[in-house]
Order: C-alpha cells, then sequence, then structure tokens
C-alpha cells in the first residue's frame, strides 16, 4: 500500500505519532496527568531547552552542529543575573545586552566556520570551552536575582481555562512560532534547507553559502542567550554550571524531533515535538514515583536508535 | 616524524615555558621510591585522556568520531566498582569484565555505524546519552567506594619509580602503533577513511574494519576507566569521564589527524594530550584560578586549528591554499 504522504514527512510523523503514543500512555497509567496543568507544565519546564533546541535546529539544517548552546545559556543567565543584581542595570537594558553577547559569541563561532572552513564540531566545541569559562570567571557560583521586575515577570502568567500557563511558555512557543515562519516562508530559511541539502549545488545557484552560515550560527547564539534569560526567569537566579550537557539534550530533541543531522531536512515543528517528548518522559517518571530519573536518558537514548533506525532509508547518502 | 613537529615544538615551549617561570615546575624528588613532581603529575593525569585519544584518533581515521568514551568510563568504573563490592571475584577477573563490558559497549557503536549505517555523531549520542543512566541504574545513583590495594595500585601504584598509568598508557600505544605501522590495519583503517567506496571495490569490508575500530575505542575507554575508578577507590558516575571525550577529540585535532579522515597519527594525539594536561597543571601551578582553565584551553585549540586551516594561511601567509581543502 502506498501512503498518501511525502517520503520527507515519515520521520516528523513517526516522531509526532511517539508523542501520541506516550501521551496516551502516560495518561492511561497515571492519575491527573491527562491535565490541562500538567500540559503548560511541559512548556514551561523545558523552556530554555526547548528555546536552545530551535536555534539548534537552524544549525543542523544548514550541514552543521552547536555544541556551545548549553555554555552560552549558562553565560547568559549568570551576566543578566551580575547586571541586574551587582550593576544595577535595569532589566530592560541588561536582557538586550545579553542577547547581543550571545548572538556575537554565535557570530564569532559562524565566521571561522565560514571563513576558515573549520569543521564546526569543532569551532563550537572551542565555543563551548570558551563561554563556560567566561561564566565562571564572570562569577563562579549562582546567583539569586532579587529584582522586582523580574520577579513580577516569572510570577506572571496566561490563564487559559483553569491552567496558568508562565511566562517562560509563552517566550518559548512564540520563539517556536517565529521559527517555523522564517524556516517555511523567509529567504534565509529556504536558504538554510538549500545549505544543508547540497552546499556545492547551493552555492552554483548564487545562493549566499558564507552568510547563510554566519546567520545560523549568530541565530543559535541568540536562541541560547534567550534561553539563559529564560532560565533566569524560571529559576529567579543566574548560574555558571547550568546547562552542562545540555547541547547534546537538544540535538537529541532536534534528532528524535525527525530532523537530519546531514542537514537539509527537517522542521521546527519536529524540534518542538522533540522537546514535549522530552517532557512527557521526564514528568511520566515523576508520576510513576520509584523508577530511578535517570531512565529518562535510557528512554531518550533508545528513542533516538529507534527513530534513527526507522528514517533510516531515507537517509542512505553521505554526511 | 616531520608531521609531528609542530605539536612538538608547542609542547615544548609550553614546557620550557613553564621550566623557566614555574618555580617548582622542574622538580623531582623520590619519596618511597617513586618520582613526585609536575612532570610526572601531567604524564599521570594525562594517562586517561592519552588513552581515549588513542581509540579516537583510529575512529577519526576512519571519518567517525566516537562521543560516547566519557560515558563508556563511568560504565567500566561502575562495573568494576561493584564487583569489587558485591563479590569475592580476583582483581584480575574484575578487570576482565570491566574491560569485556566496555569492549562490547564499543561493539554496539560499532555495529549501529559499521552495519546499521547511522552517521556516528547519532550512532554514539546514542551511548553518551543513555549509557551514564545505565551506569547509574547499575548502582542505584550511588557513588560507589571501595577498599581493594590490588585494583588501587592500577590508579595509584608505582613501578620503577613511575606511576603504574604511564607503563599502562605506553603499553597501549606501543600496541597500537605496531598493529598499525607492521600489519595492514593501519593501512585498512585509513583506506576506509579515505574513500569507503573505493576501499569496499578493492575487496576491503569497511563495515567490518569500523566496528572493530569503535570496539577498541570503547576497549581504551574502559581501561581510562578502571583507571579512573582506581585512582579515586570509588565509581563516581556524575563525574567520571564526564567532557573527557571531548578532550580527547582535541587532543587528536591538536595533534594533527584531520577530522575529515584518511590520516591516523597516534603520536601527534598523544603529543596533544600531553599539551592539553601540560597547559591545565601550568594554569594549576601558576595559581590562575581553575575557572580560567577552560577559557585558555578554548584559545589554544582555536589558535592550533586556525594555524592548520588552509584558508587562514592563505589569508595571512599569503599562501595559495593547497587543492585538497574543500571551497
Amino acid at each position: 500500500m502506498r501512503l498518501p504522504v511525502s517520503q520527507k514527512h515519515i520521520p516528523l510523523l513517526s516522531t509526532v505519532a511517539v508523542c501520541i503514543l506516550l501521551y496516551a500512555v502516560a495518561s492511561i497509567l497515571y492519575h491527573n496527568f491527562f491535565s490541562l496543568r500538567v500540559f503548560a507544565n511541559f512548556f514551561s519546564d523545558n523552556s530554555f531547552l526547548g528555546i536552545a533546541a530551535v536555534g539548534m535546529t537552524f544549525v543542523i539544517l544548514s550541514g552543521g552542529i552547536d555544541l556551545s548552546v548549553g555554555s552560552v545559556l549558562a553565560l547568559s543567565s549568570i551576566l543578566a543575573a551580575v547586571l541586574m543584581e551587582k550593576l544595577g542595570v535595569p532589566p530592560l537594558l541588561a536582557i538586550p545586552a545579553v542577547l547581543a553577547v550571545g548572538t556575537v559569541l554565535g557570530l564569532g563561532m559562524g565566521a571561522a566556520v565560514r571563513w576558515f572552513g573549520l569543521p564546526p564540531f569543532i569551532v563550537t566545541l572551542a565555543g563551548m570551552f570558551f563561554a563556560r569559562g567566561l561564566a565562571f570567571i564572570i562569577h563562579i557560583e549562582s546567583m539569586p536575582i532579587s529584582n522586582s521586575f523580574y520577579k513580577a515577570a516569572s510570577a506572571w502568567g496566561l490563564e487559559v481555562g483553569g491552567a496558568r500557563v508562565p511566562l517562560t511558555a509563552i517566550v518559548f512557543l512564540a520563539v517556536v512560532a517565529a521559527a517555523i515562519y522564517v524556516s517555511g516562508w523567509t529567504v534565509f530559511g529556504r536558504n538554510v534547507y538549500a545549505v544543508g541539502g547540497n552546499e556545492e549545488a547551493a552555492m552554483l545557484m548564487g545562493i549566499p553559502v558564507g552568510r547563510t552560515k554566519l546567520l545560523v550560527y549568530s541565530l543559535s547564539g541568540f536562541c541560547s542567550a534567550l534561553g539563559g534569560v529564560v532560565f533566569t526567569l524560571y529559576g529567579s537566579s543566574g548560574n555558571p554550571s547550568a546547562g552542562v550537557g545540555m547541547e547534546l539534550d537538544a540535538i537529541a530533541a532536534v534528532v528524535v524531533g525527525g530532523t537530519l543531522l546531514s542537514g537539509g531536512v527537517g522542521y521546527v515543528f519536529g524540534t518542538l515535538i522533540g522537546v514535549l517528548i522530552f517532557g512527557i518522559i521526564q514528568t511520566g517518571i515523576t508520576f510513576q514515583g520509584t523508577l530511578s530519573s535517570w531512565w529518562t536518558k535510557v528512554a531518550i537514548g533508545i528513542l533516538l536508535l529507534l527513530q534513527k533506525l526507522l528514517a533510516r532509508p531515507g537517509t542512505q547518502r553521505s554526511a | 616524524m616531520s608531521k609531528n613537529l609542530w605539536p612538538a615544538v608547542a609542547l615544548a615551549l609550553l614546557l620550557a615555558f613553564n621550566a623557566l617561570f614555574t618555580p617548582h615546575f622542574i622538580d623531582l624528588e623520590i619519596k618511597d621510591g617513586r618520582l613526585f613532581g609536575a612532570l610526572i603529575d601531567i604524564l599521570h593525569r594525562g594517562s586517561r585522556v592519552m588513552l581515549l585519544a588513542t581509540g579516537m584518533t583510529l575512529v577519526i581515521a576512519t571519518a567517525g568520531i566516537d562521543l560516547s568514551v566519557g560515558a563508556v568510563m563511568a560504565i567500566a568504573g561502575a562495573v568494576s566498582a561493584l564487583l569489587i563490592k558485591r563479590t569475592a571475584l580476583a582483581v584480575p577477573e574484575v578487570v576482565a569484565i570491566a574491560l569485556a563490558v566496555a569492549l562490547v559497549a564499543g561493539l554496539w557503536n560499532g555495529a549501529l555505524v559499521g552495519f546499521l549505517k547511522l552517521q556516528p555523531i547519532v550512532a554514539t549520542l546514542i551511548l553518551l546519552v543513555a549509557g551514564r543512566g545505565i551506569a547509574q541504574l547499575l548502582t542505584d545513583g550511588q557513588i560507589i567506594t571501595f577498599e581493594r590495594p590490588a585494583f588501587e595500585f592500577i590508579g595509584t601504584g608505582s613501578l620503577l619509580g613511575l606511576p603504574v598509568t604511564v607503563f599502562i598508557v605506553a603499553f597501549v600505544v606501543a600496541v597500537t602503533l605496531l598493529v598499525t605501522r607492521t600489519t595492514v590495519a593501519g593501512l585498512y583503517v585509513e583506506a576506509v577513511g579515505n574513500n569507503e567506496t573505493a576501499s569496499r571495490l578493492s575487496g576491503l569490508r569497511p563495515g567490518l574494519v569500523k566496528l572493530l575500530v569503535y570496539a577498541f575505542s570503547g576497549l581504551c575507554a574502559g581501561v581510562a576507566g578502571l583507571i579512573e575508578t582506581a585512582d579515586i577507590k570509588a565509581a563516581d558516575i556524575n563525574n567520571a569521564g564526564l567532557y573527557l571525550e571531548l578532550d580527547a577529540i582535541l587532543a587528536v585535532v591538536i595533534g594533527g589527524t584531520p577530522f575529515s579522515g584518511g590520516r591516523a597519527n597516534i603520536l601527534g594525539s598523544i603529543i596533544g594530550a600531553l599539551i592539553m594536561q601540560t597547559l591545565t597543571t601550568t594554569i594549576l601551578m601558576r595559581g590562575v584560578g581553575v575557572e580560567y582553565t577552560l577559557v585558555v584551553k578554548a584559545v589554544a585549540v582555536v589558535v592550533v586549528c586556525l594555524l592548520q586551516s588552509a584558508q587562514f594561511r592563505a589569508i595571512f601567509f599569503r599562501r595559495a591554499p593547497r587543492h585538497e581543502a574543500s571551497p
């Protein structure tokens, strides 16, 4: 039987199916799991991971990888905390400054990839060390934020049908919406797919390959910094050791979401589903009560494997 | 040997700088029939990354990557600590079982890459993400501590005045060099990395070569995990080997093995690992905050990579880029 869907949608559809299945199973097994409040928490608990994963999606779509997201997130969170608490910078100035720093870091890594032809893996690995080190140099330990504007912002939430959707979740969803638009309906978005699909062909077609790469890494830096800001909203503190290993969680979310690491194939929407799957597994294990939280890691590993094995026939091209 | 010239010069300069400006850096003293000093410390502490880098060099030479080595270290450590604590097995048996588990982990990676044709980054990412979880489940999330002098010898003992770890590294590196230089194994590895299709057409079995290479990398990680566990007399899953996969990859790249595969330079990787460790020790001994270690490492890596980049040389040294470089 021929399915009425195109081959390239299969990874995404299988991910959506897995997500619905997991959600259904958890809802049947655990009392109260199927509630709007729990559902809203999927988005707020994973908001910073999700935002970083959205930036990562663009990088992976362009055929690259960004290992620096966790460190840039930590750097941004502690930078925001120090700016506001120690230096008394108002939040409305501090936040843009933090976002600018993250973007510039991304731009720097993009420049090394674009002009010197260094492998993205190595460049962003160095970026990861650099940002993490910088975060520790700025402040060695976690710093609480007592700014009243910040307190108000992190306590604020939108009431939807009896559940409160916090600001962090709203920012995450807004980022996803913007990213879906940018990836699907703008010239930059199409260029990203073209560069990731076949760089040489893209270059011969006159697509600005170099500029696209620069922008992709800058965008990822921006997203990581925004993730850091959301992290400070979520926990009311900045922490230089936040997000250790988060780059790998973000990559896992993107890949589970059906995006191919070889570039050119995938959707931002898939990443949203990938992050949701993360949330469902995590919350399910909490609801279960007796399982170690480390099962989350094992489950994600198994999902990664299944996803790649399912998507395998479509990936028979060299990376 | 000329290909190892620049990394060796960098290491020599680093050591010379320390010898001149860091107090007590070249001091060696003998206590209880054992040498102590910063130089010995670099060899001892660098042993884990040197072991990982040896396996990683071969993996990268097949145009692959092994992200799981840190997690495999944690698994091997957990297995050995549990066996010592809960069974009456003799130390050689414990070591053999732990290494066998690490070998299986490597074979798993190799099977995914070699036969199921998953991308190396994804295939080994699976074990990186899940491996530490598996190790946590083995130990119930506890740090397993133990007392068994015969096992601790692997990490803390000394032979002829030098740490045992130095001999372990020397043995592994010597065997690897012997096998890759004097048999066709090295040629096979480089052939697969250089052009997989061509290697298949000339009668090689790339899948099998990859399987063995990843298995070897797992084994090296197992040895490193045993050293770490024996050194601290405990299996600490959260921290054992954390981020060491990245140190190992950096060591390989600094040593001049290209990411694109096709060439394996094991001695270069060893020099790279020593450079990384010397940097860390220098920072510690000069009283610079530990927090600067990461920034210094990052800058060092970027500088080394830029010097190796054809485009960079073309721009700054007005030399035409080599044609082998991609656009």
